[in-house]
């Protein structure tokens, strides 16, 4: 195909032309960006959270007169839940991955730095890796004797005392190599205020915390062998058959109620239901992105048909003539679609620089990683195959301008 | 002259429908994309209190101990309680209130009803005037009734309504959280959005139902929800233990009608500082500041990503959309050029074929004015629908239904304008005689 003529064409029609490729170039960034953000999305709200989560139901209890004895209160409830059919374990947690709502600590390996080495998510409660599943990678879990109720330990550091917190922790092997690379985390120290550490007797391969907003930092996370009593910020996690899950929340709930009749129950949902929550709007802004995505190659498409029409309809006589001179149906044809071959590479090429520089304005303002390159061929395709559609009516119409018009007058 | 120019124009649109009926289509989705997600970030960026967030200021000062904090860093974003109490019974403002949030059970008294939890809000007597809350019936507590520790309730309209059917409930007795309280008051409509006060429990669509003196909760142990920062051997407590004294956990917030008084207070934020350490309970250097409503949403950046994103996106989406609104009405312009080189040598100026074209565009642009606003409601109605904190804010206002009707004329008047130019350039003579 020769590209002279076509270029030559163009030059005639210099600023429609601009317009379609200035077009192109805008589709091509944003669709560039918002399908790495799409799959910026994705990957994290695949995040895993270590656990066995469609094992996994969620019970949470508030008092309406308060509790005399929170910590004789919730044995007696993990007493009552393991008698209830279909459950296989159970434990009493503050928080659970990927639940929202979430408790802290700032890790120090030396209680004299300044600043703090990081943050990490704080679990107390016993049992809680075997209940949920979390995997032991080294090392034991905590043992039963070595738990103490909170209130033992509030009221200790209140008055100084920093020899009443158990001295143990297990770590997540996220948190490990962070701490100590490279080496065995077992037995090493870290303090968890500037006087009381605790030492590592196990590491597990994973478990999210509860604010997992960056993917990053998503899995530091340290349980400490706290029991801390009946609340409502406390939760109830029951481990079953996914199959029987619904069933077994029913009766868990029913049998608490049971158990003591001064509560109200604010939470009841399986972990699947704690997963969708947590990502809602990450979910939601995935869609926002696929629909903006759509949207702009159609409004693209639609507006090369319209300007291709044009030209076709405004060239009709100059067809005509073409074809009387002998060329082809198929030469009329490849000359639309070369023509718009040829916009939609310069409006591809100019896309791209614009990709980046809207990458680089979304990594300083949203902190978002760099658009890496794979993604540039995306767009590209898309633009070309978007393009090469939406010219082939006008270019079939064009085909059909039979020769005999040559010799008529407009 | 106006009359005739649109006649040639719906004309001329009414010749192509397909490509018009395009055009129409574009700016619509453009301007319905960009108006939804504007007025979004409109409601959410909008003055909780106006009239009166200029004059309330929010202290914080810096009670950490020296450890584990760099110099030149922000101080803890809430007060310890003993520093709360000490600002508040300082009274150096014009109006002072001190509060943090909880969940409190309520049990009605009759038998139908089961128990249930609403968000409450403890604080002291100035939170009601200083902020503005309009009553519906009744009153809030004095600051005697603070000291008292007085078991007195000011409740929510939603609460007043499940409870008492609306009706005027001042006298009548309330069980909460196993004690008896009086309702003293009942609040009108009051919603502040962003929750500016307090932007721990949710930034937007949050109400508390029930109002409580902050010392007669603290008294009885009620729950507290919200954020708790500690530092050294403090813990957030546990059942009803409260944090501990080196816990950050209340808000405070001060009204100072003049700039010169909120120049005093910061003084004397640095002066209390100061003392404090003298005493030996701060150990940093003063480290305050005092931000008024509008100043602190921003350094909280309450906005979310998520909805600012979004507002780029959708203006990227109307620019793709008028550059081919243009290219489009250019093709359309430049075609009937031979019908231009006629009515120019019949005699019309080019100022009269520009207005002609632009009146042509002005009509697209109305059109697709009208339709993108027709397509922002739809869009609003979606937002409202999604499980959002902030989707029942998510309405259009007169100040928005302004943008958006200037917006479309701006839009498609900027996309008629390069059209008309470049086709009034038309030499009649080379047109007309090439035909």
């Amino acid at each position: 195909m020769e590209l002279r003529p076509i270029l030559s064409t163009l030059r005639r029609h210099k600023v429609t032309s601009w317009l379609l490729i200035v077009e192109i170039a805008l589709t091509c960034a944003i669709v560039c960006n918002a399908v790495f953000m799409i799959g910026h999305r994705l990957q994290h709200m695949r995040m895993a959270s270590g656990i066995d989560e469609h094992a996994l139901v969620q019970i949470q209890l508030a008092e309406i007169a308060p509790t005399p004895d929170i910590y004789a209160r919730a044995r007696e409830d993990l007493a009552v839940l393991r008698q209830v059919p279909g459950v296989q374990a159970v434990a009493l947690t503050n928080q659970l991955p990927l639940g929202g709502s979430s408790s802290n600590a700032s890790l120090k390996l030396d209680p004299t730095q300044r600043e703090a080495t990081l943050s990490a998510g704080t679990y107390f409660g016993e049992d809680l890796p075997q209940t949920m599943g979390a995997r032991l990678v080294a090392g034991r879990h905590l043992q039963p004797d070595e738990f103490v109720n909170a209130d033992v330990v509030v009221k200790a550091l209140a008055s100084g005392n920093t020899k009443a917190v158990p001295a143990v922790t297990v770590i997540t092997q996220a948190l490990a190599d962070r701490l100590w690379p490279g080496q065995n985390p077992l037995g090493k120290t870290v303090y968890v205020t500037d006087q009381v550490s605790v030492r590592v007797v196990g590491v597990l391969a994973e478990l999210a915390r509860a604010n997992a907003y960056n993917d990053a930092t998503a899995h530091y996370s340290i349980i400490l062998p706290l029991f801390m009593g009946a609340g409502k910020d406390q939760s109830y996690v029951i481990r079953t058959r996914p199959q029987d899950r619904e069933a077994v929340l029913k009766a868990a709930v029913a049998a608490l109620r049971k158990a003591d009749p001064g509560r109200v129950v604010t939470k009841q949902r399986t972990y699947d239901e704690v997963r969708q929550t947590f990502f809602a709007n990450d979910r939601a802004m995935a869609g926002i992105l696929v629909g903006v995505i759509v949207a702009l190659l159609v409004v693209t498409a639609l507006g090369i048909v319209g300007l291709a029409s044009f030209w076709v309809a405004q060239r009709r006589r100059t067809i005509g003539v073409r074809r009387a001179l002998g060329a082809t149906r198929r030469h009329i044809l490849n000359y639309f679609q070369t023509e718009n071959f040829v916009l939609a590479t310069i409006g591809i090429a100019l896309g791209m620089v614009l990709a980046y520089g809207i990458n680089l304005f979304l990594m300083l303002h949203y902190e978002l990683p760099r658009l890496p390159a794979v993604y540039f061929p995306v767009g590209a395709i898309a633009l070309w195959l978007i393009g090469q559609l939406a010219v082939l009516g006008p270019a079939l119409r064009a085909a059909a301008v039979p020769p005999v018009v040559a010799t008529r007058s407009v | 002259m106006f009359g005739y120019y649109l006649d040639l124009a719906l004309h001329s649109l009414k010749r192509n429908k397909a490509l018009t009926a395009l055009m129409v289509l574009a700016i619509a989705l453009g301007i319905g994309a960009s108006m939804t997600t504007l007025t979004v970030l409109h409601v959410l960026s909008g003055d909780p209190l106006p009239g009166r967030s200029d004059m309330l200021y929010y202290p914080q000062i810096d009670p950490r101990d020296d450890s584990g904090i760099l110099p030149g860093k922000e101080p803890p974003f809430q007060l310890t309680e003993i520093d709360g109490f000490n600002l508040l019974r300082a009274q150096r403002a014009d109006r002072q209130a001190l509060m943090t949030g909880g969940a409190v059970p309520i049990q009605p008294d009759s038998a139908a009803m089961d128990p249930f939890y609403v968000e409450a809000r403890y604080t002291t007597a100035d939170f009601f005037a200083m902020f503005g809350a309009p009553f519906h019936y009744g009153r809030g507590w004095s600051a005697a009734d603070d000291e008292a520790k007085a078991r007195e309730v000011v409740i929510g309209s939603e609460l007043n309504e499940r409870l008492f059917g609306g009706v005027n409930s001042v006298g009548r007795t309330l069980r909460v959280a196993d004690s008896q309280f009086r309702i003293v008051g009942v609040l009108g409509n009051w919603a502040p959005s962003p929750h500016f006060y307090d932007l721990n429990t949710g930034s937007y669509g949050y109400a508390e139902q029930v109002f409580m003196p902050l010392q007669t909760a603290l008294d009885l142990h009620v729950a507290h929800n919200g954020s708790t920062d500690c530092w050294g051997n403090g813990t957030g407590g546990v059942g009803r233990i409260y944090p501990s004294s080196s816990c950050v956990w209340m808000q405070f917030w001060v009204q100072l009608d003049t700039p010169a008084k909120a120049a005093d207070y910061q003084e004397f934020l640095v002066h209390y500082s100061e003392q404090q350490k003298a005493l030996g309970r701060f150990v940093k250097a003063p480290n305050v500041r005092l931000r008024n409503v509008m100043q602190w949403l921003a350094y909280w950046q309450v906005i979310p990503d998520d909805v600012r994103l979004q507002t780029w996106l959708a203006f990227g989406f109307l620019l793709v959309c008028l550059v081919n609104t243009v290219g489009l009405m250019l093709a359309k312009f430049l075609r009937r050029s031979a019908e231009l080189s006629v009515r120019r040598a019949l005699g019309a100026s080019r100022r009269a074929l520009f207005a002609q074209l632009l009146i042509e565009s002005g009509v697209v642009g109305m059109v697709g004015g009208a339709g993108g606003l027709l397509l922002a409601l739809l869009g609003l109605w979606v937002v409202r629908h999604r499980p959002s904190d902030y989707a029942a804010l998510a309405h259009l206002d007169p100040a928005m239904l302004l943008t958006t009707f200037l917006l479309a004329l701006g839009a498609s008047l900027l996309a008629g304008l390069l059209p008309a130019w470049r086709a009034c350039q038309v030499a009649p003579a080379l047109q007309l005689k090439s035909n």
